[in-house]
């Protein structure tokens, strides 16, 4: 053990004491504290609010613990320091909904309570007349908030907490949620004007737009206007040529190959939800012949080829990734010093049995599968999944990024959120249950999963995107705000219907995430910029574009007669298709499908590297990370002052940005004056201040003395003989 | 030797490969794969695979920059072995490339590689004085492995049956691999395997190491790279406290210690010799660092010969409250010795131990709980395991966590920030010390001064560092390694050093902008702390370095490493003077080392050249700014204004500084 220095008897096992006993509470001051309030929303109404209240920090030495009022409303918990706040720590990545002692409702994530030094976890069915003398909030952005009650008077305590259990945990509907209330109440912001603008896919000009940029040939289907087909698909979508419009309403849209995305070769991607399983034979018989003729319509999109990619079955389902995510997630809400360093021995271990890591693997693993058919082989595919919307947007989305380099600008990243995500029907009210409901079964974090996949993209070609980590980390942020519309419905006829209806008595503005104004300003939204991004010069995409008609015609060229006759063989089998058996891939068999994308990895590894074309991740362990900017940014013990990745690009960013001037300057003094590119943000002069966690807890005071490990014994090192061993066998005589 | 245009060797740039149109690199053979002359960086299959991967390129800064310099002379080829290079142009072009100095000692055809990531391999087999070499034209690019002899630990012969080929070799390695060769048993083969044990352990086979053989010549000399008075003087010592003292001139007062040592002024030499006698093989404490604000110091020693019967020594216990007087700022002095407390405890009844408390007034002990050089070395055992050849997909996290490896990166960093932590918050001088004073104390000292000091974060500041913590008081290099010593089981091996410099790149990746020095400098540091190159890590202490006249007759590691600065050199370095950089000891924020220890896999190859970017953009700086600048100069003549200069914002960057200053 350790003995401690100065700080000899802390105990080394997690506590969860109240730090200050009742005796040491000074009096309240006599009405000199001014009412101070934080900044209200549009719309944003005031339950209850309880003064005296200790904010604690995790370590229980510090002298951060502080006196405040936390407010309860239908947007947040908000708590607002009695300290006199001096205003010089200039945030520069502020949000403007909520600030870092704001917990939105739709953030919180577990609410415990401390009852006699124990903590327990609570449901409201819990609460009867005993409350606790701490309230321990871990949040969804994994912060850890303990508000003390000790000080506070009996019937206000009692007020403030059941009001808290009442407005987080208790089920509601839907137009409870804040951003109903918010929505009629704020006034539209104007969007900073972009060059480009995010594609909504709410009309059929945003698809056909898309049909147009990706050369592809596919029909729009525009029967679904009124959602006559079904709710969950959208309005208007691209099925191939050849499916009937009578087959459209057969099994209300499932079975019908959606498409989302179109390869150069002019095979295609193609999404579906699977049928249901048929019971009785006769139905069955009918449910094969529609899946066969499905599927041959599919093929006909391009040379006769399909190849179906049922996700179901390959991936785990989204109770595994709920279960994996609980898990993992506990790694980062810590509640003190000691537990922080008692999980840091296990970390390894508990990071391999949350198999979070190991989710991600196998999402990137099958959208490189993917990727490799359009690429290599140009067949066109059809992913299936029980709902058509959950693992099929992580993977098409997942595909289209690794293939088009579009989807890799900020715009072109949102478009394709909309397009596979908000349009394609992801269920996001249920996915992150904001209505509380008690069965969380549909709960699973499906789209952090993807922005996880996407930051691994990210982290190994941080050239290839336009946007940023921050980015990503705020995107992630803002699925638990409930203001934004994106976030908020569970299917497209939900949206349509809430958002028209309200938009025809004019008074409703629910905004979609996109505009980011709503939260950062200008500046601050610079940090959404890589600055490491490598733009494609012009001189590039000319020479791209003359280059690819060969490029394409040189890769499409099928072996003609066997594929076909290979087709034709192989059709007998497709009948089995569709929930009987999983035929992702015909050549191979499972077994070396592995084998197969190592390959298709290496030869794609040996080719120079081009940002703007093909990219694929690198599957090896070791090359899937911890994306340590979102999870670890609250943990003050993992806080690297002076340090992190920010001082890297701090120092790209200031290049960067130097050569942009210099680049006006050169294109004023030739008088061709170019509109210079949103560039990213230099941080500060000096990263010396700046910690890892940045730019996120820039209010949080750090404290400039290292952490230092607690040691936990040598229980966990087994070490056997060896350690007793003398370095040197001699005596010392 | 290849051919090396010293382009190549500096190259960043759209360096040899592309241009060659059949894909082999420029200067020759296989050189974007070949580890060259200095055996290390090795890349051997996979870079071949590939020389003009954009991937690659990366990897290709590290293997040219490495081959460069010193295999800058092509060495004619012996007469002996002209008739075979005449008769058969396979073997001439299967020929190996040497260093000056080097000559080949056997040759072998038709041997065959077993690459364990892109299979067999026929080519050539090249044994010379300084390594093994091996091509094959049986790829495009050519297929090339190259392992100095240095790096050897164990060379085995392995039973097999492929083809023909029944004769197997085994050669295991020091930094995570185990190449494989089989043969067939035939007259003109027989000597490969002898020959390779007798060059590969020369000093088992009574023949000199072959940096004593070495005759390389580079513009800059390392030798001068540390001047220990110097150093001090940059410290600002002597002062009225300290001395530099030449009692140890001769090493005489002790023998593993430098000549020049700095004690408190007011210890007479007498009493100097009585504290030697109290600690363990005479380590007495001396200074390694003064804060230049506090004037606490960080000193160094070995254990207190306490013994069971808690042995005093009245000098010892004088010298250590000489040494907390001599800073004003803390009435305390805090020891912190490096081991577990319960072994500590064993050493006392082996006449070692630690010093009392009650007999050490204002003295604090603390004990860091590092495990010795015996857990070190197994620990490092199990991760080559790990990850050589292959690894474990299923299981790669847990397998990392089985080998402990990081966790004891983890107590290391976190010692050596306790100990950065006392001198700086607690302004209070500490005393560091293990069993003898020259493996866990040498990282601790040398981490914390790292973090103290960002002189040491340089690159030449690095270097004297290790000169300094390492090599002139006498981590014992020679035992720790085994150079050229054929005994691979001897339990003084042990890899501390290597695990120093994983805990400086632990550092390097969580302050990126901290070091001037990039990954390349720390892995070729760590190349030839095994090849016997250069004579720099060579033997135990000062002492056996004099007598061996290393200086005279080896080449500095840092001749060469100076003389290309530039490969060197980390390109987000901002000069974080005066600031003081803690680690965070947390596992969450370590990794493990993937381009050293998993740098034969070829599907480990670094995946983003940020600092490639980096590079371009400052290129793109320096034409913008010419740009600009002529333009200006243009618009000046043009219309003569003399208020030319109102036109830029910055219209005179005529330098372009690679570093930013805080």
């Amino acid at each position: 053990m350790f003995s401690l220095g100065s700080g000899g008897g802390k105990s080394a096992k997690p506590s969860f004491v109240s730090y200050v006993t009742p005796e040491e509470i000074e009096p309240e001051p006599e009405g000199s504290l001014q009412e101070k309030s934080p900044e209200f929303l549009p719309g944003e109404v005031v339950f209850c609010s309880a003064k005296r209240i200790l904010r604690c920090t995790q370590d229980d030495e510090s002298e951060c613990s502080v006196f405040g009022t936390l407010f309860l409303t239908n947007f947040r918990v908000s708590f607002v320091s009695d300290a006199v706040h001096s205003e010089d720590t200039v945030q520069l990545f502020k949000n403007k909904l909520y600030g870092e002692n704001d917990i939105p409702l739709a953030c919180v994530d577990q609410i415990y309570g401390d009852y006699d030094e124990k903590k327990k976890l609570i449901t409201s069915s819990q609460v009867k007349n005993k409350y606790p003398s701490k309230i321990i909030i871990h949040c969804k952005d994994l912060r850890v908030f303990h508000f003390s009650l000790l000080c506070v008077k009996e019937e206000v305590r009692k007020k403030i907490f059941q009001g808290i259990i009442h407005h987080i945990l208790d089920p509601k509907s839907l137009k409870c949620i804040f951003a109903f209330s918010y929505g009629e109440k704020a006034a539209p912001v104007p969007e900073v004007q972009r060059k480009q603008k995010t594609l909504m896919f709410e009309t059929a000009e945003d698809w056909a737009a898309e049909m147009r940029r990706t050369k592809g040939s596919c029909k729009l289907v525009e029967d679904n206007k009124d959602f006559q087909i079904a709710q969950r698909l959208p309005q208007f979508f691209f099925t191939p040529t050849s499916v009937e419009n009578e087959d459209l309403q057969k099994y209300q849209g499932r079975g019908v190959p959606i498409w989302c995305w179109s390869h150069h070769s002019g095979c295609a991607l193609f999404k579906t939800a699977a049928l249901p399983i048929a019971q009785e034979e006769s139905t069955s018989k009918v449910q094969k012949a529609y899946v066969e003729s499905m599927l041959n319509a599919v093929a006909q999109n391009h040379l006769y080829s399909v190849k179906t990619v049922d996700l179901s079955d390959a991936l785990p389902n989204i109770q595994d990734i709920q279960q994996s995510y609980n898990k993992f997630k506990q790694n980062f809400l810590i509640d003190s010093i000691a537990e922080f360093w008692m999980s840091d021995v296990k970390w390894f271990s508990t990071l391999e049995t949350s198999r979070w890591l190991s989710i991600i693997r196998q999402c990137l693993h099958k959208a490189v599968e993917v990727v490799e058919s359009l690429e290599r082989e140009n067949t066109n595919i059809l992913l299936i999944e029980e709902g058509g919307s959950d693992l099929c947007c992580v993977i098409s989305s997942l595909v289209q990024l690794m293939l088009d380099p579009y989807y890799r600008t900020l715009v072109g990243f949102q478009s394709l959120v909309q397009k596979e995500w908000v349009a394609g029907g992801h269920n996001f009210l249920e996915r992150s249950n904001l209505l509380h409901q008690r069965d969380k079964e549909l709960q699973s974090p499906v789209f952090l999963l993807f922005l996880e996949c996407v930051w691994q993209l990210l982290q190994q070609h941080s050239p290839a995107f336009q946007f940023s980590e921050t980015y990503l980390t705020v995107l992630s942020d803002s699925i638990n705000v409930a203001v934004f519309s994106t976030f908020l419905f569970s299917t497209p006829h939900q949206r349509a219907t809430i958002m028209k209806a309200e938009l025809d008595t004019g008074t409703l503005n629910i905004p979609p995430v996109w505009q980011w104004s709503l939260q950062f300003d200008c500046k601050a939204q610079g940090f959404f910029i890589n600055p490491l991004y490598k733009a494609k010069s012009k001189q590039e995409k000319a020479l791209r574009k003359a280059q690819r008609p060969k490029y394409t015609r040189q890769l499409s060229l099928p072996s003609t007669p066997s594929r076909r006759g290979f087709f034709k063989e192989e059709t007998d089998n497709l009948k089995k298709m569709l929930r009987v058996k999983r035929i992702s891939r015909w050549m191979q068999l499972p077994d070396s499908v592995q084998a197969c994308v190592r390959e298709f990895y290496s030869v794609w590894q040996r080719k120079p590297l081009d940002y703007h074309g093909l990219l694929l991740p690198c599957l090896d362990w070791p090359a899937v990370r911890l994306w340590t900017q979102r999870y670890l940014r609250w943990i003050p013990e993992v806080q690297i002052l002076g340090g992190g990745d920010v001082a890297m690009l701090n120092k790209v960013a200031a290049l960067v940005r130097e050569v942009q001037e210099l680049r006006t300057e050169v294109d004023r003094q030739v008088s061709q004056a170019d509109p210079s590119l949103e560039s990213p943000l230099v941080f500060a002069r000096s990263s010396v201040r700046l910690s890892s966690s940045f730019p996120f807890a820039a209010a949080r005071v750090w404290s400039f003395r290292p952490a230092i490990p607690i040691s936990i014994g040598d229980s966990q090192m087994d070490l056997g003989q060896l350690a007793s061993r003398d370095d040197e066998d001699t005596d010392y005589q | 030797m290849e051919k090396h245009p010293s382009a190549a060797a500096y190259g960043y740039g759209p360096e040899s490969s592309g241009a060659a149109p059949n894909r082999k690199p420029s200067r020759g053979g296989g050189g974007g794969a070949a580890a060259g002359g200095t055996g290390s960086r090795q890349p051997s299959v996979e870079t071949l695979d590939s020389p003009t991967g954009s991937h690659v390129e990366w990897c290709k800064q590290l293997i040219a920059a490495t081959i460069s310099s010193q295999i800058s002379g092509s060495v004619p080829p012996p007469v002996g072995l002209r008739a075979l290079r005449d008769g058969n142009k396979q073997a001439q072009m299967e020929e190996a490339p040497r260093v000056p100095g080097e000559t080949i000692k056997t040759i072998a055809k038709d041997v065959m590689y077993i690459c364990p990531f892109t299979g067999a391999v026929s080519g050539t087999l090249t044994v010379t004085d300084y390594k093994l070499y091996f091509k094959s034209l049986e790829r495009d690019p050519p297929f090339v492995l190259d392992v100095n002899l240095g790096v050897i630990s164990r060379l085995e012969t392995i039973s097999l049956q492929i083809g023909e080929n029944n004769r197997g070799i085994e050669i295991v390695c020091k930094d995570m691999r185990n190449p494989r060769f089989a043969y067939k048993e035939e007259q003109s083969k027989l000597e490969i395997f002898e020959t390779l044990t007798k060059y590969a352990f020369p000093l088992s086979n009574d023949l000199p190491l072959f940096a004593f053989l070495y005759k390389e010549t580079f513009p800059e000399d390392g030798w001068k790279v540390y001047d220990p008075v110097a150093e001090y003087k940059r410290q600002g010592l002597p002062n009225e406290s300290w001395t530099i003292s030449k009692i140890n001139s001769s090493y005489e007062v002790c023998d593993t210690y430098p000549a020049l040592l700095v004690v408190p002024t007011s210890i007479k030499d007498e009493e100097l010799r009585k504290v030697a006698s109290f600690r363990a093989k005479h380590r007495i404490p001396v200074l390694s660092w003064i804060h230049p604000e506090s004037q606490a110091t960080i000193v160094r020693c070995s254990q207190p010969l306490v013994g069971p019967t808690d042995r005093r020594c009245k000098e010892d216990e004088r010298y250590l409250q000489t040494i907390l007087d001599a800073n004003a700022q803390s009435h305390k002095l805090t020891i912190f010795d490096a081991r577990q407390n319960s072994v500590a405890d064993t050493n006392k009844a082996k006449d070692g131990g630690y010093e009392s408390e009650s007999f050490y007034p204002n003295v604090e002990l603390n004990f860091l709980d590092i495990p010795n050089i015996h857990v070190m070395r197994e620990s490092l055992r199990k991760l080559k395991e790990v990850v050589y050849p292959s690894i474990d997909e299923a299981r790669w996290l847990s397998a990392v966590d089985s080998t402990h490896w990081l966790e004891y990166i983890r107590l290391l960093l976190a010692g050596a920030v306790r100990v950065a932590d006392k001198l700086e918050s607690g302004k209070t001088s500490v005393v560091v010390h293990c069993s003898d004073g020259w493996d866990r104390t040498a990282q601790l000292t040398s981490l914390a001064m790292l973090m103290l000091d960002s002189y040491y974060r340089t690159l030449r500041g690095f270097q004297v560092l290790l000169e300094k913590e390492w090599i002139s008081f006498g981590h014992r290099f020679a035992a720790r390694v085994g150079h050229g010593d054929e005994n691979h089981a001897n339990s003084e091996r042990s890899p501390l050093f290597v695990q120093f410099v994983d805990c400086v790149w632990q550092m390097m990746r969580q302050f990126p902008s901290a070091f001037e020095f990039n990954e390349l400098f720390l892995i070729t540091i760590l190349d030839h702390l095994y090849s016997c190159l250069f004579g720099t890590f060579l033997y135990n202490s000062e002492q056996e370095r004099v007598n061996k006249e290393v200086h005279g007759k080896t080449v500095s590691l840092w001749s060469y490493m100076n003389s290309q600065v530039e490969d060197f050199t980390n390109p987000f370095y901002v000069n974080y003077e005066n600031h003081v950089i803690y680690p965070v000891a947390s596992l969450r924020h370590l990794e493990l080392w993937v381009s050293y220890y998993v740098r034969w896999n070829p599907r480990m190859r670094p995946q983003m050249p940020v600092h490639q970017h980096l590079k371009e953009l400052l290129v793109l700086r320096t034409e913008l700014q010419k740009k600009v600048e002529e333009l200006q100069r243009d618009v000046a003549s043009s219309r003569s204004i003399s208020s030319s200069s109102e036109h830029g914002p910055s219209p005179s960057h005529t330098s372009t500084p690679l570093y930013t200053t805080v």
